[in-house]
């Protein structure tokens, strides 16, 4: 068992959450340490709707969060340009929305700072001809699209800068209480299985919907509300705007474009285990037709995959009403930072849950408050302040880069791995360079690879052969039975989530895959290779 | 409505989209005739639907905040020839040629057009210039230094084909055969058509012009030439689109009203009419009724003539033509969906050996086999071809198209003829013999 006693921090959760408080403590002074059990982003940050909140869902519910929501809109675009899309949103009144409701929005808006402008239907319907004609009033909001994965590496970065360190692929299994104390928890490797055993003075839970897990490793009770949520990715953007129905939230009501897709979503239903969930097709139906209400062809448009992620919802078991038993929506997406030296006489743990993506930085900086007070540091938060490692001002993310990218270098098929996404060599081997040892899966959410149309079929071969090279290059023995096991575990993967749609070229584009894999280049002799590890998750549907 | 009416009814927008179909089956890539010679070119599945989901801003030129308009992604989709042939193959019916020809025209808008693509484009007013001056444009075309000047400063290749201008102009001629004439009541639907010269046949090529009005005739049609304009076609391949839609709305109001009356428009250049047919509206995204009836109403010559004869109202009085005839069917031809009407034409001809070359280019494409870093390609693209030709040893050959014609006579110094002008020459070897016609004239007794 090895020992790493350096750390005055431990965060658990390698979301963005957990990214943005280790970047802040790392800021401040404190040798922070994360551990992740997957890879970084593999919990609810690689897997809900990509939206950059602008405020103006919550503006009519909830102020406080659209107040904040706009706040970390403005400092994200300072601090992260290259991981966000400014694509601007449109909140668009259908036939089916009320007007009261609409009629309210923009002095809402107002109310909570949030940017908004009424602009004629015709010159929303001019740039997104695929809108409903049908819409009755449009108003522009500042929203736009985030990319999670790169947004967490700069974090890492950042702090990696600052003296602290992440590690991936350790999963917390136990810590050790002593009184009024934690004073020692223990890590897992999850690819070699050996274990670490580290002795902070201070944990901080950034576990998300796990975060229940995590505490009740010290016998501390957080009950959270996993509300899992469905989105549908479509093959090609119909819209280069965010859409969403300017209404009370309800199921498929935004649209949002992201790289080379746009996402449809969400849905909200309580989950017991964050890790057990199905996706279902009468769900995927349902969804389709909701946001038919903003894109009457819809229907016909071609789906890639469905995929799912688990809200990590909280609420003070006092205020727990049997309507948010019921209906996920009524709970807060208002972020809350557990004291349990005060709640529970754990001194040196807290727990940060709820919240959004969009203000991950701002949870982080409330925590790394309440830490700081209670370990006398000073330092002040300036994680607002200072420009992400990586990231140029002002450039912000652009669609055509890779293409354009690709051109320049004379374009064509030849040199690409992907051909959906456009994936390079170069990409993949810079890539493979900054996470040793990582798996398929792991590149495909770093670079996009086999995130497109083929899903992965005319991809997978080639990255396999790249990651066998690459192991070859370093010793590695059999690497024929590496490359083996990344096909089969990926193909896995990129095919649950396509089983509740698929159907027209989807469907027939899986065919003529499985058609070269199993017809053509016999994997299914592979079988017998198969990891328990490619099969333990239901659906674990991924974008 | 759907996205397969959308497609059906080929707005832009569905030419956009439709890339969702591709299910990267590679067809297209193995029936290109560009990709296979030069690596230039990635192909229409790379430049088509791959690329088409990382271009922005589908109905509007790309608004991409902080990147200025000329960091257009696409670049080597100008490589693309528009031949169309990937379009006709595709299984997926992912309109691919259609998605390039609009990248490029979203490329190059709001760019100022090259001099020289501005010119290929302006098929009017070079012909009309040239016409006006035509001892002298002519001379000058042929004269080598000269060439290599235009090739150097408008990138004109030295070696592209070049056709004669005519003295005077189709519409000039007609216009004062019509005076001395002196008006007479134009015949019903029944009895006449409207012909769409297109600009070949106005500036350089009369001679078709009147193998066409001779032929019809001898058919029971009087020709109606209204004043047109180019139909466009040449503007749309170099990318030039709003000028594009200037001529095409200008033939629609012309023709449009004869479309209604139940007049049919026919074409000796099958570009021209294939423009007519689909890209005002799949390119253009014209939608307006005018453009659907235009459509629906435009023949290609051949196609027509056959069609005559499947109703047995051919005149079928050809004469003997004891030869070997290579026949070239232009890639636009094929676009039009309508197999191959020539072929079936000369079938008709007692003793002509017509042999269907089989390739799917010659390498012109309109006007990119002119330009001078796309010269090479077309000849590549066409060097099968020729080789066929040159080897058959054939006098002369056949082809529908005018640039085609051009870059087959330039490449095997083989004379290229219109099939219409070779059904002519039947029909004169026939009345030369005294031969009794058949047909409807006949039946009528006349
Ligand atoms: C469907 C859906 C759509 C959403 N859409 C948006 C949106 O459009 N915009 C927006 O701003 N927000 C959105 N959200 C909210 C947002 O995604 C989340 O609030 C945010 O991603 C949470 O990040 P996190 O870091 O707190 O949690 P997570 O990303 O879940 O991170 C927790 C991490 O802890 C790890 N972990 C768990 N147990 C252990 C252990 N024992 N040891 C080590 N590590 C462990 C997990 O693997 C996980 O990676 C959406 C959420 C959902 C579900
Ligand atoms: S032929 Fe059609 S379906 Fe096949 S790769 Fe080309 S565009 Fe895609
Ligand atoms: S139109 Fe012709 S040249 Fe262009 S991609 Fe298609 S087949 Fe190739
Ligand atoms: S010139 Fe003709 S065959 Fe040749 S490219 Fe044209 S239309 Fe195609």
């Amino acid at each position: 068992m090895g020992e790493a006693h350096a750390y005055d921090v431990l965060v658990v959760g390698g979301g963005a959450t957990g990214a943005g408080v280790l970047r802040d403590l790392a800021r401040r002074g404190l040798r922070t340490l994360l551990v992740e059990r997957g890879d970084y982003g593999s919990g609810t940050t690689g897997r809900y709707h990509g939206l950059l909140h602008s405020g103006g869902r919550y503006v009519a519910k909830d102020a406080l969060a659209a107040r904040e929501c706009i706040a970390e809109n403005r400092i994200l675009r300072r601090i992260a340009p290259a991981s966000i899309e400014d694509t601007g949103g449109y909140f668009v009144a259908t036939p089916d929305d009320p007007d009261d409701y609409v009629d309210g929005f923009q002095a809402a808006c107002i109310a909570a700072d949030v940017d908004c402008e009424e602009i004629p239907v015709v010159e929303a319907l001019r740039r997104e001809p695929a809108l409903n004609p049908g819409i009755r009033r449009v108003f522009k909001l500042p929203d736009g699209s985030v990319e999670p994965w790169q947004l967490i590496e700069s974090n890492i970065a950042d702090a990696r800068a600052h003296g602290s360190d992440a590690w991936s692929y350790q999963r917390l299994v136990g810590m050790e209480r002593d009184g009024d104390r934690i004073v020692a928890a223990m890590l897992r490797d999850e690819r070699s299985g050996s274990l670490t055993r580290v002795t902070p003075r201070f944990v901080i839970s950034c576990a998300g919907a796990w975060a229940g897990q995590i505490a009740a490793m010290v016998n501390v009770t957080v009950t959270m509300h996993p509300g899992k949520g469905t989105m549908l990715i479509f093959n090609q953007r119909m819209t280069d705007t965010v859409i969403n129905r300017c209404h009370k939230s309800s199921d498929g009501d935004i649209m949002v474009p992201v790289h080379t897709v746009a996402i449809l979503g969400t849905t909200e239903q309580r989950v017991e285990d964050p890790d057990q969930y199905e996706i279902t097709r009468d769900e995927v139906a349902a969804l389709i037709r909701q946001g038919e209400k903003l894109f009457p062809d819809l229907g016909n448009m071609r789906l890639l995959r469905a995929y799912a992620g688990v809200r990590p919802l909280y609420q003070p078991p006092a205020e727990v009403t049997a309507a948010a038993m019921k209906d996920g929506r009524q709970i807060s997406r208002a972020h809350t930072v557990l004291d349990h030296g005060a709640m529970d006489g754990v001194e040196n743990f807290v727990t940060i849950v709820g919240g959004k993506l969009t203000t991950f930085r701002r949870m982080a900086e409330d925590t790394v408050d309440m830490v700081c007070a209670k370990l006398g540091v000073t330092e002040p938060c300036t994680t607002a302040d200072a420009i992400l490692p990586n990231q140029v001002p002002g450039k912000t993310y652009w669609l055509g880069h890779r293409l354009a990218d690709h051109e320049a270098e004379g374009g064509g098929d030849a040199g690409l791995l992907c051909e959906c996404e456009f994936v390079t060599r170069p990409m993949l081997d810079d890539f493979l360079d900054r996470h040793p040892g990582c798996s398929l899966d792991d590149m495909r959410r770093g670079t996009r690879l086999g995130m497109g149309p083929c899903q992965g079929g005319f991809c997978t071969f080639r990255a396999a052969g790249v990651l066998a090279e690459r192991a070859g290059h370093a010793g590695v023995a059999d690497v024929a039975e590496l490359a083996d096991r990344a096909i089969l575990g990926f193909l896995r993967e990129r095919f649950k989530g396509t089983r509740p749609i698929a159907a027209g070229r989807q469907l027939q584009e899986q065919w003529m895959i499985s058609g070269v894999y199993e017809g053509g280049l016999g994997v299914e002799s592979l079988i017998e290779h198969e990891t328990p590890e490619a099969s333990r998750e239901v659906v674990g549907a991924q974008r | 409505m759907t996205i397969a009416e959308l497609i059906r009814d080929a707005s832009e927008e569905a030419v956009g989209y439709s890339s969702d179909e591709c299910i990267k089956c590679n067809v297209c890539l193995t029936v290109c005739p560009v990709a296979r010679v030069t690596d230039l070119f990635p192909g229409p599945k790379y430049v088509g639907p791959q690329a088409q989901r990382f271009r922005t801003g589908r109905a509007q030129p790309v608004q991409v905040p902080g990147v200025p308009f000329a960091l257009s992604p696409d670049v080597t989709v100008d490589y693309c020839s528009g031949c169309g042939l990937c379009t006709s193959a595709c299984p997926a019916g992912v309109k691919i040629a259609e998605m390039n020809s609009q990248s490029r025209a979203r490329m190059k808008a709001g760019k100022r057009p090259k001099l020289r693509d501005w010119g290929l484009g302006q098929t009017d007013l070079v012909g009309r210039v040239g016409v006006l001056f035509s001892p002298i444009s002519n001379w000058a075309l042929a004269n080598r230094p000269i060439r290599a000047i235009m090739e150097t400063t408008i990138g004109i290749h030295r070696e592209a084909p070049f056709p004669k201008f005519g003295r005077r102009t189709l519409q000039s001629t007609w216009k004062r055969r019509q005076q001395r004439r002196g008006t007479a009541a134009v015949p019903g639907p029944e009895r006449a058509i409207v012909y769409f010269h297109g600009c070949s046949a106005n500036y350089y090529e009369q001679h078709v012009a009147d193998a066409a009005i001779e032929i019809l005739k001898r058919n029971g049609f009087e020709t109606i030439i209204p004043e047109q304009v180019c139909c466009g076609l040449p503007l749309i391949s170099n990318g030039i689109y709003t000028e594009a839609r200037q001529r095409a709305h200008k033939n629609l109001d012309v023709l449009a009203p004869y479309a209604r009356q139940g007049y049919r428009i026919i074409g000796t250049s099958t570009s021209c009419t294939h423009t007519i047919k689909a890209e005002y509206r799949e390119m253009l995204d014209i939608h307006a009724d005018d453009a659907t009836v235009v459509a629906n109403a435009t023949w290609d010559i051949c196609e027509f003539l056959l069609d005559l004869h499947e109703q047995g109202r051919l005149d079928t009085g050809f004469g003997r033509l004891d030869e070997d005839l290579p026949y070239h069917a232009p890639c636009q031809l094929r676009s039009h969906g309508i197999g191959l009407p020539a072929m079936e034409l000369f079938a008709l001809v007692p003793g002509l050996r017509a042999a269907d070359m089989d390739h799917d280019c010659c390498g012109i494409a309109g006007t990119y086999g002119m330009k001078k870093e796309k010269y090479p390609i077309g000849m590549a693209v066409g060097a099968p071809l020729f080789d066929k030709i040159k080897a058959s040893g054939a006098p002369e050959a056949a082809c529908d198209s005018e640039t085609c014609r051009w870059q087959i006579e330039k490449a095997t110094g083989t004379r290229t003829r219109h099939p219409i002008e070779i059904l002519l020459q039947a029909y004169r070897v026939a009345d030369a013999a005294g031969g009794t016609k058949r047909g409807p004239l006949a039946a009528a007794g006349t």
